[in-house]
């Protein structure tokens, strides 16, 4: 399937037809609800606070219903009138915004507490007018959305890079608008599970949170190394060392088996007279 | 539009506009719905709130009932003030009307209850 974004502007390819989708398909409700769940895992919110949230390319709020669930209150922006026409319907408790997102984030400094984006950041990366630079746009949308973040909040974005140039575009201009981060990648193994979220944050350089699905590749290495570790840890002896052969006689004489008795010769190197 | 998004919304994405806060109100329908009050949240976001803005936009949309004037003092504790706010913030809504950004007078139109804040060309 070729990528919805050259088959038309957001605010025309999400039409009426849709928008609709975004109530009657099972699958894409599913997707959109699970992606939102883990984006709001990646935001690393205080616990049980009730938080002012932005929403950015909301579209029909499946997303906002899931900040709703955890207790938050959100705004919600998007360009697309059909989309927003849907979140109306669902009567979520989100407030929505018509706007485009590469014109900026239209609010006061420091208004929310961290913001999501659910498969949105992609349109940007596109000229849908002759007026319209990706680069600019993009830029335009990072530093507006810095800015109207309270200090050390975090916005995650979960998007679809068309290639990794697509990936540094968007990660260099949201470093240039101040944020610092990264791309997490969930399931990077898998075709039909890798989802891309892009982590920022506004307080400081902190570590990238742990991507899901990584565990199989990371097996190799570091399992085994772990393992080492862990034994010298349990205070395991170096193999054929003395110790090592004292110890192992003693377990077999626990199992009950023939063991010949120590003697100050054991595990003493022969001398090669054999 | 609830007035918790008007307390925040700015026109200053247009070009030419400096702080474009707070955009004057002209409501010409408004919706009054019941949402649960969470007084944890209400004190939180009370720090950020600007309440002469929230005054204004209140009595501009003809809902002032009995929102005082001046903020209290320690309303953290406050359940009696922290519920009218709750009232003006998350329970007024405009459905139609319009936005006038204080700079450059220009009208964002609000239907259906979703403000209309895209720009056109020449204005970024
Ligand atoms: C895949 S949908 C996701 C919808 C949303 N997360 C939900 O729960 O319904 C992507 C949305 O991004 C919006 N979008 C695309 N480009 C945008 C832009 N420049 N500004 C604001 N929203 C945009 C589209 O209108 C669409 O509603």
């Amino acid at each position: 399937m070729s990528r919805p974004e050259y088959l038309a502007p957001p605010e025309i390819f999400y039409n009426d037809d849709e928008a609709r989708k975004y109530t009657s398909n099972s699958r894409i409700i599913d997707i959109q609800v699970q992606m939102s769940e883990r984006a709001i895992e990646l935001l690393l919110l205080p616990d049980d606070q009730p938080c002012f949230l932005l929403d950015i390319g909301c579209g029909s709020g499946l997303s906002g219903s899931v900040l709703e669930d955890e207790g938050h209150i959100w705004v919600g922006m998007d360009i697309s009138q059909s989309m927003l026409e849907i979140a109306v319907e669902r009567e979520v408790e989100g407030d929505l915004l018509l706007s485009d997102m590469g014109q900026g984030c239209p609010f006061r400094a420091g208004t929310f507490d961290g913001a999501v984006s659910i498969s949105a950041l992609q349109w940007l990366c596109n000229a849908d007018k002759t007026c319209h630079k990706p680069v600019q746009r993009l830029y335009k949308f990072f530093s507006t959305l810095y800015a109207c973040l309270s200090r050390s909040a975090r916005a995650v974005l979960q998007f679809y890079p068309e290639n990794c140039d697509q990936m540094e575009l968007v990660t260099s201009q949201a470093m240039k608008a101040g944020f610092f981060g990264g791309v997490v990648v969930d399931y990077p193994n898998s075709t039909k599970a890798k989802k891309y979220f892009l982590v920022l944050m506004t307080g400081g350089n902190m570590p990238l949170p742990k991507a899901l699905g990584t565990e199989q590749d990371a097996n190799g290495v570091s399992y085994t190394t772990k393992r080492d570790r862990l034994k010298q840890a349990r205070g395991k002896s170096v193999k054929k060392s003395r110790n090592w052969i004292l110890e192992k006689k003693e377990r077999r004489r626990k199992q009950g088996k023939d063991t010949r008795a120590d003697s100050k010769y054991t595990g003493r190197k022969r001398s090669g007279r054999f | 539009m609830k007035l918790i998004t008007h307390n925040f919304l700015s026109s200053k994405c247009m070009k030419g506009v400096n702080v474009g806060f707070p955009l004057k109100i002209s409501a010409s329908d408004v919706k009054v719905t019941e949402v649960d009050f969470n007084p944890e949240f209400v004190a939180r976001i009370m720090q950020k709130i600007d309440y002469p803005a929230l005054y204004t936009a209140t009595e501009s949309i003809g809902h002032l009932e009995d929102l005082p004037k001046q903020m209290v003092e320690n309303y953290e504790n406050d359940e009696h003030f922290l519920k009218k706010v709750h009232h003006a913030l998350l329970q007024l809504e405009v459905i139609n009307g319009e936005l006038i950004c204080p700079e450059t007078g220009r009208k964002f139109p609000i239907t259906n209850g979703i403000p209309n804040m895209l720009l056109n060309e020449d204005e970024i």
